[in-house]
């Protein structure tokens, strides 16, 4: 899918620019990454919005446990095209399995919370990628249910909030420092 | 040492002669002063060099007053915050002229850190025949003194020097972006990205923050000041830009903290254009009143918009310098050309407006004609007394002779600042570093 490739590469073009900024003479612009961090979020916004549609259609087509956010986290993490169709449908054994599995290579530790070092605007990870700390969001939706609950990111969760405002995003975080 | 600066001055002057430019001497910011005798330019390398207008003669009616270097000077220099482990760029952001009071030039030029003032003043004549000493400064030996003499002014080559008579630091944490002098006369605003500081130009330990728009919680930072200017005529108002398209006007009468505007000047977002890159395009990269003081100009990515200052919902005017590019936004987010902060300006009756764009390209609008300008600023094509050819971007398939096509625009020689003389129609021009000064072709 177009968008969700252009919105994919955006986001990566944009963290690209936010880590290399650090080393930028001058110091970190705020106002650039500012714009990075907006353009980040709507590639991002729309990124999700094209995954939920895939996966609605998806989900009323076969009407059991979809596989689509670990899958799409999977192939992020590894660069691969995403794919519109081909969503599996595996038995909770195997899910759990692939999911532990998934667990285990998918993210770098999160950071302590009370790192001595200190946090530039890009010095915290993407929030694009999936982190271990399993989330469960408060506000209900039917997705939540069908969707896998042992790893939803934060990121997962700012996507799955329909018709939800956007809740601050973790990468906004990182502005903290400046 | 000595060493290091000749290969320096060889690699420089080798680079000057092949046409590369080196990034101290790429100009940041261009300024004529409120007669126009003037113009100053700031470059990345922390100088500042003053023109001259030249005072016609009627014996050479041909030089039509031509400007020509009258003083350089180091204004900033590069900087080490310690504590905060950053380097502070020596690039001049921004110069603005006082108005003249006596035989000296006033002007503030700022980095991004700190704001100085600097006096521009002539030496022609110097004491001669003092008694201690001779003309050389050699002490005269006491025993050849043999009668007293009261010094005399001699005349001596003009010597024009530039001394620095306030710096104002220490009041930004975030990159000043703007300075704008009052119409009062003794004081000015600094802004940067989150913050107005108000200064009287005699005071340097001490400012006034009248705008702040850093939210208790960084995370929940939405939008940055992008550019401040008073008005004109009216010393107690002043406009602001920000990076979601929006102008604040505000009154420092009615509170000594301005963060409530009186007037808020935003367009509505039309949804058929928005993009990934709709927030970076709108942001507002120039704000300018009108010199009636009745308009305000701003500048964003892809437009120039004129403001009624009666009228917030909406722009009265509204100019595309280059929609072509609406198509290539991807391409320019990429190469980082879309962060690229352009200016704009007035000409001295308000009825033209000025502004940059991409290929040495800038473009003029005339306000009352509705007809626009694309004209380039180049070497080949600006031989002395030689007359501008319009230029056209072709946008279609089909191109004609003589228009050159959007893929063959080159993206690394844009305009970014420019200025207007206050009485005459003529432009100063900064295309990376070099310096094009046009004037209307004499009858």
């Amino acid at each position: 899918m177009e968008v969700t490739t252009e919105a994919k590469r955006i986001m990566v073009v944009a963290l690209g620019k936010l880590y290399s900024s650090r080393t930028q003479r001058g110091g970190l612009r705020l106002h650039r990454s500012l714009l990075l961090t907006m353009v980040m979020k709507s590639a991002r916004d729309m990124y999700h919005a094209a995954q939920e549609t895939v996966e609605w259609e998806a989900v009323e087509q076969q009407q059991s446990p979809a596989e689509e956010p670990t899958d799409a986290q999977m192939e992020l993490q590894e660069g691969k095209p995403l794919t519109s169709t081909g969503e599996e449908v595996e038995s909770s054994p195997a899910k759990l399995r692939r999911d532990a599995y998934n667990k285990e290579n998918m993210s770098p530790p999160r950071p302590a919370q009370h790192s001595r070092k200190r946090r530039g605007k890009a010095a915290v990870e993407p929030d694009f990628l999936p982190c271990k700390k399993a989330k469960l969001e408060q506000k209900s939706s039917p997705h939540q249910l069908i969707l896998s609950t042992v790893l939803l990111c934060e990121y997962m969760n700012c996507s799955s909030q329909v018709g939800a405002p956007p809740a601050p995003m973790p990468v906004q975080r990182a502005i903290a420092a400046c | 040492m000595e060493e290091e600066s000749d290969t320096r001055k060889i690699n420089n002057s080798f680079l000057r002669e092949h046409n590369y430019a080196t990034e101290a001497d790429i100009i940041s910011t261009v300024e004529f002063n409120s007669s126009g005798e003037l113009l100053a330019t700031g470059d990345k390398g922390g100088r500042v060099v003053v023109f001259q207008r030249e005072q016609e003669s009627k014996s050479q009616p041909q030089r039509r007053g031509e400007y020509n270097v009258y003083s350089t000077f180091q204004s900033h220099e590069p900087e080490f915050d310690y504590l905060k482990s950053l380097e502070i760029e020596e690039k001049i952001n921004k110069i603005k002229w006082l108005p003249q009071q006596n035989a000296a030039y006033f002007l503030l030029s700022t980095n991004d850190k700190t704001v100085k003032l600097w006096k521009i003043s002539e030496r022609d004549k110097r004491p001669e025949g003092y008694n201690l000493k001779d003309d050389d400064g050699r002490i005269r030996d006491p025993s050849t003194i043999t009668s007293l003499r009261v010094p005399v002014l001699q005349p001596m080559d003009l010597m024009v020097e530039a001394t620095a008579r306030r710096v104002f630091s220490n009041a930004h944490m975030y990159h000043i972006n703007s300075i704008s002098v009052n119409s009062d006369y003794q004081t000015y605003i600094s802004t940067d990205d989150l913050r107005v500081n108000l200064w009287n130009l005699e005071i340097t330990d001490r400012s006034f923050n009248i705008v702040d728009i850093k939210p208790a919680n960084m995370e929940e930072l939405t939008e940055v000041i992008t550019s401040a200017e008073f008005h004109p005529q009216q010393c107690h108002t002043f406009a602001y830009s920000s990076s979601k398209g929006s102008i604040r006007l505000c009154d420092m009468r009615e509170a000594a903290l301005c963060d409530k505007h009186c007037k808020y000047f935003e367009e509505p977002e039309d949804p058929s254009t928005r993009s990934f890159f709709s927030e970076i395009i709108s942001s507002i990269s120039d704000v300018k009143f009108s010199h009636n003081g009745r308009y305000l100009m701003t500048r964003d990515y892809l437009t120039v918009k004129v403001w009624d200052l009666q009228m917030e919902n909406k722009p009265l005017e509204t100019y595309q310098v280059h929609d072509y590019l609406r198509g290539k936004l991807c391409s320019l987010y990429e190469n980082d050309c879309i962060f690229d902060k352009f200016e704009c300006v007035w000409n001295g009756s308000d009825s033209v407006i000025m502004t940059g764009s991409y290929n040495n390209f800038f473009r003029m609008f005339d306000r009352n004609t509705k007809r626009d300008v694309t004209l380039e600023a180049s070497r080949e094509n600006s031989k002395p007394r030689a007359i501008l050819k319009p230029r056209k971007v072709c946008v279609s398939g089909k191109r004609r002779k003589d228009e050159i096509s959007v893929d063959s625009l080159d993206f690394s020689k844009k305009i970014l600042h420019t200025t207007w003389h206050p009485h005459e129609n003529i432009i100063a021009v900064a295309a990376t570093n070099n310096l094009y000064i046009f004037q209307d072709k004499v009858n």
